[in-house]
């Protein structure tokens, strides 16, 4: 038997890919496109038995493997993924949570990149996605369809003239596509409209989520935005209508922290400067304090209170401080407790913030923009 | 009159709904009503219920055939009704029926209007193109979308115009 595969190293490291930036990144922090697809009468990952399913991957895992743009990826069977670095991948937002739970039978391939992934036996038998930092659905659209009709000129797909492609569950039928993109949205969260924006974007027929997706908590005042609707609509239609909303939410977010330096600054620079103190100074910190700090932290950044620093700073802090991150910086023997991870948290965080100058409200003396430069 | 549930007893909680723009109607007796949680309206789904119940007047969802069963995969009507999810692609064509009910709720339509395969598209000859256009032109008339179905129409002139038939 093959030694289990060691995620880590082939993953670009935390600094590296908190540099990657995209069109809008200061409020979206990433964008994605998902296809569900899956093969004709073989019955659906989930109420298949063990052989069907066993089936479906031996065929999709070479078929998507050996496709050019995976030439120098990583493709791995879930039953040789680590349970740390199974979330170590979700915590990139390169697999669901979903995806983690499962073992043989279920795999991934990923590209070199980063950019790519194909899930094989999730809740369809393939779900591919493409991933781009900031606002870019078009260009992920644009590369995730052009691998699905790659694998299309290999792998016949299961597709009805009238319901299109075929899934599992009805809520993903017909284009199979579900466009999100991840958005920090720390001025309309202080200034209370955060609400008002979920339920005026679930009346166009888009989904709010966590930072985690379905069911899951808005952390660091980050939201997922995702279409609902996947039939009786072009991809195009749904990637144009999701755009428009988008840029919508980032002129609402512009307009939230602009009101807010205007009308509340003393309120912004407390919450900042409280953020930066506990950050600077905790000897324990969980997950979700840290991340609603760090929040508050980049929202610093972004409005200009904490000089010569950039966003990729506290976006490296973000990554590295959930837990499959944190464990990753320990050896292989050493599990950390949720006592001794908080610890560690507060540790990697007061190590970091040496680094970082305190923010400065002098800064902002003359009114504030929220289009002061970062460094 | 009596319970729709229960079909015994007499029904005296007389549920309307608009759902999906028509409107639905269920009459309950007191016992059933309480079962389901009918005292408090606001947590209460009419189409939970009428989907449970199978009755009702306007249902959009038309009478299942009981015991319907996908010959591939096995799935039976009953576990598709529980857990609202597929077992394998045959089973669109068994269930269609009673799927596009639920699909008019969840969607902006019922027929797939993106991507189609390549191979899908060069298996499709002029005299099915024309079968599937006025088949999407009858759809369209039905949900009364007379200009996607004025749409459908010209490409249907067209479309014969250029095969000759």
């Amino acid at each position: 038997m093959k030694e289990p595969m060691k995620i880590l190293t082939f993953l670009a490291p935390v600094s590296q890919v908190s540099l990657r930036s995209g069109p809008h990144d200061r409020i979206v922090l990433s964008s994605r496109v998902r296809l569900a697809r899956n093969l004709p009468h073989l019955p659906f990952p989930g109420h298949g038995k063990k052989a069907d399913r066993v089936r479906a991957y031996d065929l999709l895992m070479p078929a998507v493997r050996d496709l050019e743009p995976f030439a120098g990826g990583l493709a791995e069977s879930m039953e040789k993924v680590s349970a740390m670095d199974k979330q170590l991948l979700v915590e990139r937002h390169l697999i669901s949570r979903e995806h983690a739970a499962k073992s043989a039978g279920s795999g991934f391939v990923l590209n070199r990149e980063e950019s790519l992934c194909v899930m094989v036996n999730e809740e369809d038998h393939l779900r591919m996605q493409a991933l781009r930092p900031g606002l870019q659905l078009k260009e992920a659209y644009a590369s995730i369809d052009g691998l699905d009709s790659l694998l299309q000129q290999h792998v016949e797909l299961a597709f009805h003239p009238n319901y299109g492609y075929l899934t599992a569950c009805p809520t993903n039928l017909g284009t199979g596509i579900r466009v999100s993109a991840m958005l920090h949205l720390p001025g309309l969260v202080l200034s209370e409209q955060v609400g008002q924006i979920i339920q005026a974007v679930g009346k166009l027929g888009l989904a709010v989520r966590g930072l985690y997706g379905e069911g899951t908590e808005a952390l660091g005042n980050i939201f997922q935005v995702s279409n609902q609707m996947t039939l009786g609509e072009s991809e195009a239609e749904i990637v144009e209508r999701i755009s428009k909303v988008l840029h919508q939410i980032i002129e609402n977010e512009m307009n939230a922290r602009a009101s807010l330096l205007e009308k509340k600054p003393r309120s912004v620079f407390n919450h900042v400067g409280r953020a930066y103190g506990v950050l600077c100074h905790a000897h324990t910190l969980s997950s979700k304090e840290t991340m609603n700090l760090l929040s508050l932290l980049r929202l610093g950044v972004d409005i200009g209170l904490i000089p010569g620093t950039s966003r990729s700073f506290v976006d490296e802090l973000f990554l590295l401080t959930q837990p499959a991150h944190l464990q990753s910086l320990c050896s292989e023997k050493e599990k950390l407790g949720a006592e001794e991870r908080d610890i560690l948290r507060a540790d990697v965080l007061r190590a970091r913030l040496l680094k970082l100058p305190r923010p400065d409200h002098t800064l902002l003396a003359t009114g504030g923009t929220t289009d002061a430069p970062t460094a | 009159m009596e319970c729709q549930l229960c079909k015994t007893k007499e029904a005296t909680v007389h549920l309307t709904q608009i759902i999906d723009d028509e409107m639905k109607k269920l009459d309950l007796c007191e016992g059933c009503a309480k079962q389901k949680g009918v005292t408090d309206p606001t947590g209460f789904q009419l189409a939970e219920l009428l989907h449970g119940a199978g009755a009702g007047e306007e249902v959009a969802v038309p009478e299942p055939v009981a015991g319907l069963r996908c010959e591939r995969c096995g799935l039976g009507q009953a576990e598709f009704k529980k857990t609202g999810r597929l077992g394998c692609s045959d089973c669109y064509d068994v269930f269609g029926e009673m799927l596009d009910g639920v699909l008019k709720g969840m969607h902006k339509g019922i027929r797939h209007r993106g991507k189609v395969p390549a191979s899908a598209v060069k298996t499709e000859g002029p005299k099915e193109l024309l079968e599937r256009l006025s088949v999407e032109m009858q759809a369209a008339i039905a949900r009364e979308d007379f200009e996607q179905a004025a749409r459908l129409r010209d490409q249907i002139r067209a479309a014969k115009t250029a095969s000759g038939l």
